[in-house]
């Protein structure tokens, strides 16, 4: 944790620009290495950017505004990050006009990325348009001693997908809102559950692994499908490896939790913030117990409650700085003596501000 | 003249629609009213047609969670003075949804107070709270 903070006020001391990287919105992942000796690296995470159409050559400046930010400030990261994730929700309606405006304002990004798929990307055309732009749907590789694993988690049943709608126009619309009852459970689906068998076959057991997929691999509240729907098949897939850890988007909010051996952590949208399931009176939600909520989002500040990260992987585990783009950063880091993932500064609960009370 | 006075009461009694008389038929009337305003709002909440850049309520408050209607009216910081819930759904069709205000008294307005109070049934009214 010193480290994050050292590299944290590194990073503010030698960037561009003192003031610009004062309000910088970063949530940085920080892996820590395998026990092998393996460099600590960094990367960074943008994710649920939503860019929506409106006409003709017109964007929603304000989810414009959030992307060309994260984009802007990682950037500027000091020490420079291996690499960039993009978690998801590229476009709104999963348009060739909003994908190709989102990849234009990605593309500004120095560093190589690698981009998950949300459901707001893929309904429209069933991802057709987007393996154009950033090829395989699901797929792993190996850096520095981590493996690393992106599924698209934001499948559903045939049935739904193939046979329900009129349309393509339709089915994305259904799928786009978030607490509409004609949506569908996000999956992985058997095809990729077998891939994934598969390729973990061929990790060792002590390998840290890292997972990003749009939505959380566990169930939090089924009604906004903060949920995959064969998250213990999957949980029990990683469970025989020492050293797991699930990052997702989808939510819009910060949520942070530990089954067994995995440690699961959620980014922020660059768009808009979510309220927690737990402010919808008629619905019972499972918010992780260990997750201090972010504020109470200010609705007349745009920029308010959303941002990006910057990530340090150091044995195994994650430390993430959640970069918001108009409250304190947070620091969610991996507590090794307690084993989960925990927050720095707001943990105790005498610590904690009104703001960060959902109701 | 006295027995005719009581007829006249008697059938002043029986006429329907008297004032504190109603009945199974007309509580379910009554809440279909409500429902279909309701429904009418929730239309409303999820359509991009209230604003004018696609953007719809819902995107920011599914099941207009974390719009609080029980706290309302209370003194809203950024402007500075108590308001009513309209009040900041107006706000929030000039700026994120980029459209017209709607009166207090607009059938939208009211339609859209609705579905949210809808949304929220249950949880104890507690005006001024933060």
């Amino acid at each position: 944790m010193t480290a994050l903070i050292n590299s944290r006020r590194n990073f503010l001391k030698t960037s561009v620009s003192g003031v610009i990287a004062g309000m910088l919105p970063v949530s940085l992942v920080r892996l820590s290495s395998a026990a092998g000796g393996e460099p600590d690296f960094t990367f960074a995470y943008i994710s649920d950017a939503h860019i929506q159409h409106i006409r003709g050559s017109q964007f929603v400046r304000n989810w414009d505004r959030g992307l060309i930010r994260a984009v802007a400030e990682a950037n500027l990261l000091e020490p420079k990050p291996d690499f960039v994730v993009f978690g998801g929700d590229l476009a709104q309606l999963g348009t060739k006009a909003e994908l190709d405006h989102g990849a234009e304002i990605l593309s500004g990004l120095d560093y190589k990325s690698h981009i998950v798929m949300g459901e707001h990307d893929y309904y429209l055309d069933l991802g057709k348009y987007w393996s154009d732009l950033y090829g395989d749907h699901y797929y792993s590789w190996d850096h520095k001693g981590v493996h690393f694993i992106t599924l698209n988690s934001i499948l559903t049943y045939d049935d739904w997908t193939f046979n329900r709608w009129e349309s393509d126009e339709r089915r994305m619309n259904e799928m786009a809102g978030l607490d509409n009852p004609n949506g569908s459970p996000f999956m992985v689906g058997e095809t990729q559950m077998k891939w994934l068998r598969d390729d973990l076959r061929k990790v060792d057991k002590d390998t840290p692994i890292v997972v990003f997929s749009h939505s959380p691999l566990q169930k939090i509240y089924k009604g906004w499908n903060f949920w995959t729907e064969e998250a213990e098949d999957i949980q029990a897939l990683l469970k025989p490896f020492d050293t797991v850890n699930v990052i997702y988007g989808h939510v819009h909010q910060i949520q942070y939790n530990q089954i067994e051996n995995i440690a699961f952590t959620s980014v922020m949208s660059t768009a808009w913030p979510w309220p927690y399931p737990e402010s919808y009176a008629q619905a019972d939600s499972h918010l992780p117990i260990l997750t201090v909520p972010m504020n109470r989002a200010d609705p007349f500040n745009e920029r308010d409650a959303t941002g990006w990260q910057f990530m340090n992987l150091h044995t195994g585990r994650v430390d993430l700085e959640f970069n918001l783009y108009n409250n304190s950063n947070r620091t969610v880091a991996f507590n090794a003596a307690k084993g989960h993932p925990e927050d720095v500064s707001f943990t105790d609960p005498g610590n904690r501000k009104p703001s960060q009370r959902h109701y | 003249m006295k027995k005719l006075i009581v007829a006249a009461l008697f059938s002043f009694l029986a006429m329907p629609g008297f004032a504190d008389e109603f009945g199974q038929d007309d509580v379910d009337r009554w809440t279909a009213q409500f429902e279909q305003v309701a429904a009418e709002g929730r239309r409303l909440w999820t359509s991009p047609e209230i604003g004018t850049n696609g953007v719809a309520c819902a995107q920011c408050h599914p099941n207009a969670a974390n719009t609080h209607p029980e706290t309302y009216p209370k003194f809203q910081k950024q402007l500075g003075r108590v308001i009513q819930l309209w009040e900041m759904f107006n706000w929030c069709l000039r700026n994120p949804l980029e459209g017209e205000e709607l009166a207090a008294d607009d059938p939208r307005m009211i339609a859209m107070l609705a579905y949210v109070h809808k949304e929220r049934r249950g949880v104890k009214l507690d005006p001024g709270k933060h």
